[in-house]
């Protein structure tokens, strides 16, 4: 399988560091392998520094003490990612990042402990559901994706007037093949309504090499810079 | 100002599933605890809060709850109050 390695435009996207962030120099070298200029955002700034898109990696930020992502949310950079959400701007939670934007209420619903209370690192088979978010671009609705999952709590759960809207407005961005941890409707990420704003369990930036078992983590990447490159050009539209 | 000591008790609101409770729920079934049910499994977090009077330390406890002791889409906290029994302000 080839991987597509060039970028339409040349974009720069920030990888938010929390205390006890794990996954950032994987994120940070998969996304610059795909050829992204890269910036690490460490959690006490105030300021994302202008780049077009922002990843929070996966990690136990802050411990995750008291709650997944509980202490994280109130960190300075998050009013920043806030903002440029608001904005359109693209925003991407990986796994903790994905807890940390429920937590800060970018995206609905919570993640809770898994069903069998079991620790999973495992090769998981994804479905495609919706692709009309920032990282759709090149995929299509049932394509299937191999991303391994890493984590405790990965049980996506919300009430059930949240899941109706998600399902109507095209929010499901995946679904689990074979439930592994309990989640609602099998769901393994969402996006916000204007689907800027995208959460996932699974750990695209593990995916990115035939060497890794499947470089199907890259088709999610690039998507996501291509989404990028589009605000990029929307900015600079803007401000021409 | 008095102090009050604090309790507030975070547990998995009644519809959300809670593999922990259900967890020891069957191993106290398993130790022959018989007609034991309802186990939930939640976090109680203590401390100590000075305040005026009793109904400002519970509306600054709930303001605590709401912004960061419990996530409102999964838990419910309850909060127990009562007033310390010497007053280390003064």
């Amino acid at each position: 399988m080839s991987v597509p390695m060039s970028v339409p435009m040349s974009v720069t996207v920030g990888v938010v560091q929390f205390p006890g962030t794990n996954c950032d120099l994987d994120t940070f070298d998969a996304l610059s392998e795909l050829g992204a200029r890269t910036a690490l955002l460490r959690s006490d700034e105030t300021s994302l520094g202008g780049v077009d898109a922002v990843v929070i990696p996966g990690g136990f930020a802050h411990g995750d003490y008291l709650r997944t992502g509980a202490i994280a949310r109130f960190s300075p950079i998050m009013d920043a990612v806030a903002s440029f959400a608001g904005a359109g701007g693209p925003v991407v939670g990986i796994c903790n990042g994905f807890q940390v934007l429920t937590e800060a209420g970018l995206l609905p619903g919570a993640l809770r402990p898994n069903a069998g209370l079991s620790f999973l690192c495992q090769p998981q088979q994804l479905i495609m559901v919706s692709v009309n978010h920032v990282l759709g671009h090149g995929l299509s609705p049932s394509d299937e994706l191999s991303i391994p999952i890493n984590h405790f709590e990965g049980n996506y759960v919300c009430d059930g007037a949240t899941l109706r809207r998600l399902r109507e407005n095209g929010q499901v961005v995946m679904r689990y093949v074979g439930n592994p941890n309990g989640s609602v409707d099998d769901i393994a990420g969402i996006c916000n309504e204007t689907g800027n704003v995208v959460g996932l369990m699974p750990h695209p930036e593990r995916a990115t090499s035939e060497l890794l078992g499947t470089a199907d983590g890259c088709k999610l990447l690039n998507a996501l810079l291509s989404a990028a490159a589009s605000t990029r050009r929307a900015a600079g539209h803007r401000a021409a | 100002m008095n102090r009050w000591d604090v309790l507030v008790e975070v547990s998995p609101r009644a519809e959300i599933a809670d593999p922990a409770g259900t967890t020891i729920e069957r191993a106290l079934a398993a130790l022959g605890f018989a007609g034991v049910s309802g186990v939930r499994v939640g976090k109680a977090i203590r401390m100590d809060v000075t305040a005026a009077d009793e109904s400002e330390a519970r509306s600054v406890t709930e303001q605590m709850c709401d912004r960061l002791l419990a996530n409102p889409v999964i838990e419910d906290a309850r909060i127990e109050l009562r007033a310390a029994t010497q007053d280390h302000t003064t």
